[in-house]
């Protein structure tokens, strides 16, 4: 999921300064190069391009590999064809299971997605805001996040114990850290001219917070989410591929055991596409949040 | 208000930037502050605005010594320095002094976008408008105060030379309108001898390090002036030979 950092220029909030409305009402044409809101996504000649672009290439895969299992260079064991995994979705859902899996995973991730964003929030904007706290958690922080998502799982079950619990926390620890690393960040490069124009009109603590230095950091922040959800998902499949008996991931180690590569197919495919379309959600939302602060 | 510099001193770790800079300016006065780069002209005004401390010497507004970011004065930077999430009108009400009502307040901030021009711009955003009108939005959210001290550092550096000009005879409008002492920054001869009652040079002096001032030009001439006016022109003349460049 690598697309969701595709979108780079949210991280930083924008310089100031004017930009080209060339309506001034005295006449005068200012010189400033026009840059305005309506045109975010289009840098100059770089017009954005149609997304149905996008499409081109998982369609062109289907046909390749519809032409790989026509030949029957492959035994149906390794590579079945899309038609099987089409019957095998048809199949489980009409059982119920498939909507099942992914009810169950999609809870998994939002709620623990929830909880891990919330923490990262938290403890973001403190050790963003108090140099006392970077100082004191920050290299902590630093080396917890180092840990692969697989090592916590055994910890996890040994202290949590089965069930839900362990995934959801698991699924938080996978969404706090991107948040909290760009919460802090944010905060701790708003441009210190705004902050300092800010004290100059009599801001001070927490007017000087939630008027200037929040608000400067929100673009970042919702793009620290979008990293956070696509995280989310995968720490989801490693808390579920261990101890677990229903979920997207249970899915794929039920189908490992058993042989059946049509719904091991099917269920990364399903993995794929609820990430794009739940970052494609956020995706939204960010557009939205950039129009509207940045 | 009347604004007293007393021996004023600031230094950057070992490097002096003021050595001793004595400047008294009348209430309603215009000032404007020349000088090379880098001599320490924003450091003065950031110290007369209560954004920086000094090292030596007082900085007195009236009678008293200047406060931590001072709510007697205001500042217009030579960014416009606008929070690009706020409207204009949202822009220029973070002017306003602490705890106006909120009507009085939404009105004084209509008047002033209304005197700087841009009452058809209020729901604007910042990134929306031009480089001159974010500049006079600053100007407007400065006024917003009723500052007793106007402080601007290089206001209108940043713009193209026509907008400048523009700006200039804006400012004296509205000075005019309700008389203010101003402490302006340049690198802009001709901006000083447009606007300002005086305009003094800051420079190095032999056995000082830092800067003070250097000379002191009243310009009597009342406004409007003629850019071309050929008084101005000698003292045009007179203040960049002083700045080093000298006639050709």
């Amino acid at each position: 999921m690598s697309e969701v950092v595709t979108d780079g220029r949210s991280a930083q909030a924008q310089g100031l300064g004017g930009s080209g409305d060339p309506s001034s009402p005295r006449g005068v044409r200012a010189g400033f190069s026009p840059r305005r809101p309506a045109q975010a996504g289009a840098t100059g000649s770089r017009r954005r391009l149609s997304p149905w672009w996008g499409a081109l290439l998982p369609l062109a895969l289907l046909g390749v590999w519809q032409l790989i299992t026509s030949t029957g260079a492959y035994p149906a064991s390794q590579l079945p064809s899309p038609a099987a995994v089409v019957r095998a979705a048809g199949d489980l859902w009409e059982r119920g299971l498939l909507q099942q899996h992914i009810a169950i995973s999609a809870q998994r991730v939002f709620v623990g997605f929830g909880l891990g964003a919330a923490a990262g929030l938290v403890v973001g904007s403190l050790v963003g805001l108090s140099r006392w706290a970077d100082a004191l958690l920050g290299p902590t922080i630093g080396a917890l996040r180092a840990v692969p998502s697989l090592a916590w799982v055994p910890l996890l079950l040994l202290w949590i114990g089965l069930g839900e619990p362990p995934k959801l926390t698991l699924v938080a620890i996978g969404a706090f850290f991107p948040v909290f690393t760009t919460t802090a960040s944010a905060l701790r490069h708003v441009d210190a001219n705004l902050v300092e124009a800010g004290r100059a009109f009599g801001l001070r603590g927490v007017s000087l917070l939630t008027q200037v230095q929040l608000p400067a950091a929100v673009p970042a922040v919702i793009a620290g989410l979008r990293l956070a959800l696509a995280q989310a998902w995968l720490f989801l499949v490693a808390a579920e591929l261990l101890a677990s008996s229903i979920g997207l991931g249970y899915l794929l180690t039920e189908s490992v055991n058993n042989g059946r590569t049509d719904r091991i197919f099917l269920a990364i495919i399903t993995l794929a596409v609820l990430g794009k379309l739940s970052d494609a959600v956020v995706g939204l939302f960010e557009r939205w949040a950039l129009k509207r602060w940045a | 208000m009347r604004v007293r510099l007393e021996g004023v001193g600031r230094r950057f770790g070992d490097h002096v930037v003021l050595d001793g800079v004595d400047l008294d300016v009348a209430p309603g006065e215009v000032v404007a502050l020349l000088g090379p780069s880098g001599c320490g002209k924003s450091t003065l005004l950031r110290a007369v605005a209560g954004l920086d401390g000094v090292d030596g010497g007082r900085v007195l507004l009236d009678d008293g010594a200047v406060r931590d970011h001072d709510p007697r004065c205001a500042i217009a930077f030579q960014e416009p320095r606008l929070l690009p999430w706020r409207s204009l009108t949202g822009n220029v009400a973070l002017g306003l002094p602490r705890g106006t009502a909120k009507r009085a307040g939404e009105q004084r901030v209509a008047e002033l976008l209304d005197v700087v021009g841009l009452s058809g711009f209020a729901g604007h955003r910042p990134r929306s408008v031009s480089g001159g009108m974010a500049q006079r939005t600053a100007l407007a959210r400065a006024l917003a105060r009723r500052p007793g001290v106007l402080v601007l550092d290089e206001p209108f550096a940043a713009l193209d030379a026509l907008t400048r000009l523009t700006m200039q005879d804006l400012l004296l409008d509205v000075l005019a309108a309700t008389p203010t002492t101003v402490l302006l920054v340049t690198h802009d001869v001709d901006e000083a001898l447009h606007l300002a009652d005086r305009v003094v040079v800051l420079g190095r002096e032999e056995g000082h390090d830092g800067a003070r001032v250097v000379r002191t030009t009243a310009v009597d001439l009342a406004h409007p002036r003629d850019r071309g006016d050929a008084h101005l022109a000698s003292l045009r003349a007179e203040l960049l030979e002083l700045l080093g460049v000298p006639r050709a």
